[in-house]
């Protein structure tokens, strides 16, 4: 963090620098970017806000045809998906905290294995869809409800599960991509990522969100009590 | 204004190149991550949207002339205005300050050498391009019939038109609005010059910052909220269509989180404006500076906590309608503090009528009548009466136009001469901005009565009530009056880029760092970083120091 102007100065010179001209110094810049990405997660939890509010009216509204539709998740895959999860949040821990003290072996053992532990989230969520759909779980004209649920009530469960698991799951393709862009920085060396921790953490926040997100999502729509 | 900089005086040489010179290839703006040539971008493409959403007016005009309708269909109609209102809300009102001012002045205030993001700037420049490009298309390939509301079920099992197109269109113009709040949010906290605190800082990035809030906070929801109805549309998922087992009500709560305080967003930004012109042309510091400051964060939050006054007459439950309705009187409190102070202001201040103190002081008319307007339609049991009337029409057309609006074209001519060096002619620009504050009044102050008189909104005719038919003309005599003061003002402002006279660094003897620096500004705004060691708005300082020159008209300017 303490990094002195002239340090920053002396890698203005090498035309690379990860400062930008708009800031007097690194620290300025490093704040701006942890209000900025912290700025950006407020949005993000309104964004997936409006969606649980959703979630709670219609559960209020359908709670029984809530039980009922839950009983077609599967509570191995959904309780698989949430270990790895909070795995690949442990190694991305590593990573940033390796980031600070520039030990770049450690960051890159660190984000490997979060970005298996990412796309091992998408294949078991590709198997969990292709199971709703044989079953003829998915929202629409061709719709058939888990028996014992009502059409209305077990279709606007499904909508939702969709909606939100479907949502995450473009947030976690996202996250995919900036872990493998920050891993191709750290491998290249380059000083953006290896001269500046803040990048790192940035990414780090981002998937820490991302994890949180599924660590609500699990209980709601897997774990519904009678 | 007593600015020390941290290294002596600079030597400024006469002719060094200013941030429209430094460079002149297409390329060079398309590309650019300059603050400043962002902001006149947005200039360009809201004069275009806003030209596009007028013609859109002009028709409905046009077509209410007649009890029975000149020459649009019904359907044809619907279209026109959920056009007019898409337009306008979206890709006007909500991007004007921000976008133009916000993003010209705002880092200059503060003293920084551009905003903290530049090139996520570009990139909600962009976005915002694209949302308004979807929605012209979609108004050319068919138009859109729902209402710029897009209520389900209709907007999602039933319009046959371009919904898909324009709720895209608005989505997109939401993710520029939240980039660009982002950066203010940050540039405020971050990237103030040393010595600028708090409450230093002028109230116009105050206001920008209680604005930046509430995008960040409700733009996500309706982002959502459309994404959600366009699949409804298009995938048949369903959320809010009876049909597909939804609440159609859900829709509009959530619809409304966003867009009550979506009001705020348009308003609060020319309340800033307001500061700024009201001080400058009176010569004294803001009556309650930390008042004026705390009542935009008051705005702000409470904003969140009316949006149910919308629904007073959907199934939204009579208890949860009181509650909205007590708390929606509640905000007329920090409104009316801003109105005070600034009456305040005026009062022993030494007041220039040049053009921008004609708007602020019509934007005080203008916004006073609009709020008192508010409070009627707040009172659930004369809302019952007046909801969809004309009424509510002209309530918050004097709001967003007379408001809203009136702030944009004051704040426009205040910086004007900061934006492109050049002054425009200061007698004209003052006659027009008298003619569009009556064109305005005679445009929308009938619809007040025909709306108590009980004409509905979104109809185009009304042979069961021709005695309406006086009222309409009326108005559109008043919107035509109000075109030729827009297409006057637009003219003489294209006429001043090339034969203006050549402002000064400060040719309204203003205090602010923006006022520092010459006109237009260099490519990197400050030679070196300011250090702020005086108040805000402390125009006795200035005149004390002589810096103010007395009255500085555009005489004064150089060729």
């Amino acid at each position: 963090m303490a990094v002195s102007p002239a340090h920053a100065d002396e890698h203005l010179a090498h035309g690379e620098s990860p400062l930008h001209e708009q800031y007097e110094d690194i620290d300025q810049q490093n704040e701006s970017y942890i209000v900025g990405m912290w700025t950006f997660l407020v949005t993000e939890v309104m964004f997936f806000g409006a969606l649980f509010v959703t979630y709670a009216l219609y559960r209020s509204k359908y709670q029984q045809d809530f039980y009922v539709s839950h009983l077609e998740t599967s509570t191995f895959w959904g309780g698989l998906n949430t270990v790895v999860l909070l795995c690949s949040s442990f190694t991305m821990a590593i990573a940033v905290r390796a980031s600070m003290l520039k030990n770049r072996t450690t960051v890159i053992a660190g984000l490997v294995p979060t970005l298996a532990g990412a796309v091992t989230f998408l294949c078991v969520k590709y198997i969990e869809y292709t199971e709703k759909f044989t079953h003829h779980h998915y929202p629409g004209p061709g719709f058939i409800p888990p028996s014992g649920a009502s059409r209305g009530g077990s279709q606007i469960f499904f909508s939702m599960y969709f909606g939100m698991t479907g949502l995450h799951g473009i947030h976690i393709l996202i996250g995919i991509i900036a872990i493998g862009i920050l891993i191709w920085l750290w491998y290249k060396k380059r000083p953006i990522v290896t001269e500046d921790y803040v990048p790192t953490e940035m990414v780090g926040l981002y998937w820490h969100f991302v994890d949180l997100v599924w660590v609500f999502l699990f209980p709601l729509y897997y774990l519904i009590p009678k | 204004m007593s600015t020390i900089t941290a290294t002596g005086a600079p030597a400024a040489p006469p002719e060094e190149k200013n941030y429209l010179n430094v460079s002149t290839t297409f390329k060079s703006w398309i590309f650019t991550h300059d603050h400043k040539r962002i902001g006149v971008m947005y200039l360009v493409a809201i004069a275009i949207f806003f030209a596009v959403g007028s013609v859109m007016a002009g028709l409905i005009r046009a077509e209410l002339t007649s009890p029975t309708g000149n020459f649009l269909e019904s359907e044809t109609y619907n279209k026109v205005f959920t056009a007019h209102g898409i337009i306008m809300i979206f890709f006007v009102l909500l991007a004007a300050v921000p976008g133009i001012l916000g993003n010209f002045v705002l880092p200059l205030m503060i003293g920084a050498r551009d905003v903290a993001f530049p090139r996520l700037n570009l990139l909600s420049f962009y976005f915002f391009i694209g949302g308004g490009t979807m929605a012209i298309i979609a108004v050319l390939a068919g138009g859109v019939d729902t209402g710029w509301t897009f209520y389900v079920p209709y907007a999602s099992l039933y319009s046959n038109s371009q919904v898909g197109l324009a709720v895209t269109g608005a989505f997109l113009a939401g993710f520029s609005s939240i980039f660009t709040a982002v950066n203010f949010i940050v540039t405020v906290h971050k990237m103030r010059a040393p010595g600028m605190t708090w409450f230093r800082l002028p109230l116009f990035v105050w206001a920008a910052y209680a604005t930046s809030l509430i995008v960040v906070l409700g733009t996500p929801v309706v982002a959502i909220t459309l994404l959600m109805m366009l699949a409804e549309r298009t995938l048949h998922i369903g959320f809010f269509s009876p049909e597909l087992g939804g609440d159609p009500v859900l829709f509009q709560h959530l619809f409304w989180f966003y867009s009550h305080p979506a009001v705020y967003i348009m308003i609060l930004p020319s309340f800033g404006v307001q500061s700024e012109l009201l001080a400058a042309f009176s010569r004294k510091r803001i009556f309650g500076y930390h008042f004026v400051a705390f009542s935009s964060l008051a705005i702000a939050v409470l904003g969140f906590l009316v949006w149910g006054h919308h629904m007073f007459v959907s199934s939204q439950s009579m208890y949860q309608g009181v509650v909205f309705s007590l708390i929606t009187f509640l905000i007329a409190v920090p409104t009316a503090v801003k109105i005070f102070n600034w009456t305040a202001t005026i009062y022993k201040g030494t007041v220039r009528l040049q053009a921008p103190m004609i708007y602020a002081i019509s934007f005080m008319g203008l916004f006073i009548i609009g709020g008192l307007t508010g409070l009627y339609l707040s009172t659930m049991s004369t809302d019952i009466h007046l909801t969809n009337t004309y009424f509510v029409v002209a309530h918050f057309h004097y709001v967003m136009v007379g408001g809203a609006l009136t702030g944009v074209l004051g704040g426009l001519h205040y910086w004007w001469p900061k934006m492109f060096g050049r002054m425009y002619p200061d007698r004209l620009a003052q006659i027009t901005a008298i003619i569009i504050f009556l064109g305005f009044n005679v445009t929308f102050f009938p619809q007040f009565i025909v709306g108590w008189l009980g004409m509905p909104r979104r109809y185009h005719y009304y042979y069961l009530e021709p005695e309406f038919q006086a009222y309409n003309i009326m108005s559109t005599m008043g919107a035509s009056i109000l075109g030729i003061g827009l297409l006057i003002t637009i003219g003489y402002l294209i006429w001043s880029l090339k034969w203006g006279l050549k402002a000064t660094a400060n040719p309204w003897g203003a205090h602010g760092l923006e006022w520092t620096i010459p006109s237009p500004p260099g490519p990197h705004n400050f030679p070196t970083t300011p250090i702020v060691t005086d108040d805000v708005y402390d125009y006795e300082a200035l005149d004390a120091a002589g810096l103010s020159g007395g009255v500085v008209t555009a005489a004064q300017g150089v060729h």
